[in-house]
């Protein structure tokens, strides 16, 4: 059902029905305050339990067991007074809280006195030769797929890149009897080493069983290449071969897909435009909001949850949800907290639940020839502009990504910077030999996501505007 | 370390740039202060009008002064500036309006300029195809057209640069002063001395005059833009309304700008601005009844840039009334971009020759308060 949120202001608002979203806006709502749950999707879940509540999925051990921890975060949220609305986007959020929000093809305004954002992630972008033609996609919108209509590549299918989703995608896509041919594995050898001091960490964390005993799952099916040091998809109009280079020996295998995906980096894009301050992150090369213990930004009133936060996983994200929550409450309501979690109990679950999560930052932290392009290779895909383009704009002055604006139109296409922020960045810095952190990020803008010019000439007129019309 | 420079311009936005540039041509070694980068607000995120449409009398001989240098960009900077002139076009939607339009045009003719040229429904919908059918005539400047205000106001401070004046961004100019017959600024842990201080500090310039004894009534404002996505080409001047607030501008990449000067909140002191989406929404609601073409079209984003404003809505330019070698270029009240070339190549001529044949008179600071000197 798509209806407009059925107040103007609320105690709480929580963006994204993910892990985290959907832990908070339960934590909140079971403390008493007035909550508003606005979420992107058609059901709640956000990536990582995408279609919970509706997959046709059915045998469990198909998508597997963390899978289904969402349904119980979902029975919780609907067990509380929450107000939760999908199919929501919301298009613009300023530092008075004050938020625009798209549902059913009209657009609402409504106030909160904190807000928890909980957008997630977004894959990062993999700007290899040949990344634009058609048959080159991600393996998240794999994912989404396979998890909301159980779909799966049949054509001749390689996965290249690295990480845990990769294994996770891999393992789903064999499970319910999909082809892949080829595994390409990125893995920069020299990880192995660095990682290898957070390693204790890892084996006793809950990834580590689990992760191994899916690698061995898809390496009993799949041939897997790994030291890839080199990576190109050709084909004309349409992806006809992927090419490699392993141990220093090219190769070319015919391929109708090729899926990529090296991570997963914060989604910044709505914090950003609110004007909350992000910082460089060496350690998991993106950028991620500056935030104290419980969660909040630099703008008073909103805090950040999950992945948006920083990438921690799952399990990670929805602690870091019911923290943001319960510092919400105790902000407005501090007697109502009482029925809460003690912060103490959170703040060691989630020290848990980041257990390990060095190690796999180390060990799949990309590598520069993969993060950074160059060439004719394209950075932006809405304007078309290339690596080349890039350098020779620094070349005659341009400074920084928002000055490169005004040479090459880059991050201003319909994505926002979604595709090329980070490499714009990256090939700046490597260029004019700064760090990511000095070359800076575009300026985002609402509306964060389109909205059509019908729609905003429809909004609801000001109370001035209103009573200007009654006077006549 | 002092550095001995011939004259400092405080501010790297189309103004600052343009007198730098012009210092050089003239033979002055000039250093342009900038806290930012030049072109990071009003000058570099502006609607990019080439407008001597629609000008206040005081600026129109400015005005035209610019437009001889706008149509010869090319020449001047190596860069394009992407200005192209299809004309702007001022349409009246109704008869009262357009009444108000013949007047103007008449007192225009009557001062002696011709750039003005009013027009009836036919020609109107000849320049203008997707206009409502209801309007019935409006005013037309067709030497006038749009320019790409970040690369512009780039492009000036890239020539100046090549012609040997001396850049500082991303460090703000800090305690300006005189003494001895130069002026001195801070700049980091740099410091530069010129016999001549140009303020061309947008919406910080006010301070800066202030801070001199010069204060005037000066306002920061933040008028919003947004851009929609790309559409088929169907509008080539730019069209701005008589009776509302709205201007309109379709690029050859098919995007539209839609501006017209509804105001965000400007908070200056962090560089931001927060938008006001129930105006936008009104600029939205002007669109979607002039341009049915418009109405699937997707707002892709929006923005505001920091400038000032006059009381009066004229800049101040031309000498200090109180300091010797203190020169203001500053509050240009929403329609400062096309005259930046212009005011530059005056500013230079100001401060070289002391005058200028180009008539300034009526902007001068000491319309606020008599002159001391």
């Amino acid at each position: 059902m798509t209806v407009a949120p059925k107040r103007e202001d609320y105690d709480v608002v929580v963006i994204g029905a993910g892990p985290a979203g959907l832990a908070a806006a339960a934590t909140s709502a079971e403390a008493g305050l007035s909550t508003l749950l606005l979420d992107e999707n058609v059901g709640p879940g956000g990536q990582v339990f995408r279609a919970i509540s509706s997959t046709p999925v059915t045998d469990r051990n198909q998508l597997g067991a963390d899978y289904w921890v969402g349904a119980d975060l979902v029975r919780s949220l609907r067990a509380s007074s929450a107000e939760v609305i999908h199919r929501a986007t919301v298009w613009s959020l300023d530092r008075n809280l004050d938020i625009a929000v798209s549902v059913g093809g009209a657009s609402a305004f409504v106030k909160a006195k904190r807000m928890i954002l909980a957008t997630g992630a977004l894959e990062r972008p993999f700007p290899i030769p040949g990344w634009t033609l058609p048959g080159v996609m991600t393996a998240g919108a794999a994912q989404t797929m396979l998890k909301s209509s159980a779909l799966v590549p049949d054509g001749r299918t390689v996965i290249a890149g690295q990480g845990p989703l990769l294994w996770l995608l891999a393992a789903q896509i064999l499970r319910l009897g999909g082809r892949i041919d080829r595994i390409l594995d990125t893995t920069e050898r020299g990880n192995y080493f660095a990682a290898l001091p957070h390693a204790l960490a890892f084996v006793t964390s809950p990834y580590f069983a689990k992760g191994l005993s899916m690698m061995r799952e898809v390496k009993a099916k799949v041939q897997v290449v790994s030291g890839i040091t080199e990576l190109s998809a050709s084909g004309d109009g349409q992806l006809a071969s992927v090419s490699y280079v392993a141990g220093g020996k090219r190769e070319t295998i015919p391929a109708d897909l090729l899926l990529l995906h090296q991570g997963v980096v914060p989604n910044v894009n709505l914090a950003m435009s609110a004007g909350i301050e992000h910082r460089w992150d060496d350690l998991q090369l993106c950028w991620s909001p500056v935030l104290d213990a419980s969660g909040n930004s630099s703008v008073a009133g909103i805090a950040i949850a999950g992945d948006g936060a920083g990438i921690g996983g799952a399990n990670a994200a929805v602690v870091r949800g019911r923290i943001a929550a319960r510092a919400a409450v105790e902000a407005l309501v501090p007697a109502a907290a009482a029925k809460l979690a003690p912060m103490a109990t959170l703040r060691s679950e989630l020290a848990k639940a980041e257990r390990g999560r060095v190690f796999l930052d180390t060990l799949f932290r990309p590598s520069p020839q993969f993060r950074i392009p160059t060439g004719d290779t394209i950075v932006c895909r809405c304007e078309e502009v290339t690596a080349k383009d890039v350098l020779d704009s620094v070349a005659i002055g341009a400074t920084g990504p928002n000055q490169l604006k005004a040479y090459r139109r880059t991050g201003m296409g319909p994505c926002q910077g979604r595709l090329c922020g980070l490499t714009v960045t990256e090939l700046m810095a490597q260029a004019r030999n700064k760090t990511p952190q000095e070359i800076g990020y575009y300026r985002l803008r609402a509306p964060v996501k389109p909205i059509t010019l019908a729609e905003l000439a429809a909004v609801p007129k000001s109370g001035a505007d209103v009573k200007a019309v009654v006077r006549g | 370390m002092t550095q001995n420079v011939d004259a400092i311009v405080v501010g790297g936005g189309i103004h600052g740039c343009s007198t730098t540039l012009h210092l050089c041509l003239a033979g002055l070694k000039p250093v342009l202060i900038e806290k930012d980068y030049a072109g990071r607000h009003a000058s570099g995120v502006n609607a990019g009008g080439v407008r001597q449409l629609a000008r206040h009398i005081p600026e129109i001989p400015l005005s035209i002064r610019s437009m001889g240098i706008w149509e010869k960009i090319s020449d001047l900077l190596d860069d394009d500036c992407s200005f192209e002139s299809y004309g702007q076009v001022l349409v009246a939607e109704n008869e009262e309006e357009l009444a108000v339009c013949r007047a103007r045009v008449a007192e225009l003719n009557a001062l002696g300029f011709t750039h003005e040229e009013l027009i009836d429904g036919a020609e109107l919908r000849r320049l203008v195809p997707a206009v409502a059918e209801t309007c019935p005539g409006g005013v037309v400047s067709r030497r006038d057209g749009a320019a790409n205000p970040a690369q512009t106001t780039t492009a000036f401070r890239r020539k100046a640069q090549q012609l040997g004046a001396t850049v500082r961004e991303g460090v703000a100019a800090t305690n300006i002063r005189y003494s001895d017959g130069l002026w001195y600024v801070d700049v980091g842990s740099e410091s530069f001395a010129a016999p001549v201080l140009v303020n061309a500090a947008g919406a910080w310039a006010g301070k800066i005059a202030a801070a001199l004894g010069e204060p005037v009534p000066v306002e920061t404002v933040a008028p919003m833009l947004m851009i929609t996505s790309r559409v088929p080409h169907f509008i080539d001047p730019v069209v701005i309304l008589r009776g509302r607030k709205l201007s309109f501008k379709q690029f050859s990449n098919g995007t539209v700008l839609i501006g017209g000067g509804h105001l965000a909140t400007p908070y200056q002191d962090r560089n931001e601005t927060v938008l006001d989406w129930k105006s936008l929404a009104i600029s939205a609601r002007t669109v979607f009844e002039l341009f049915p073409v418009m109405r699937s079209a997707t707002i892709v984003r929006a923005w505001a840039g920091i400038e000032a404003k006059m009381k009066d809505d004229i800049p101040v330019f031309g000498p200090s009334s109180r300091h010797k070698g203190l020169y203001h270029q500053f509050g240009f009240s929403l329609h400062g971009f096309q005259l930046g070339p212009g005011a530059g190549a005056v500013m230079a001529e100001l401060i070289v020759n002391g005058g200028t044949q180009t008539r300034i008179s009526d902007l001068g600071i000491d319309r606020f308060h008599p002159t001391t000197l």
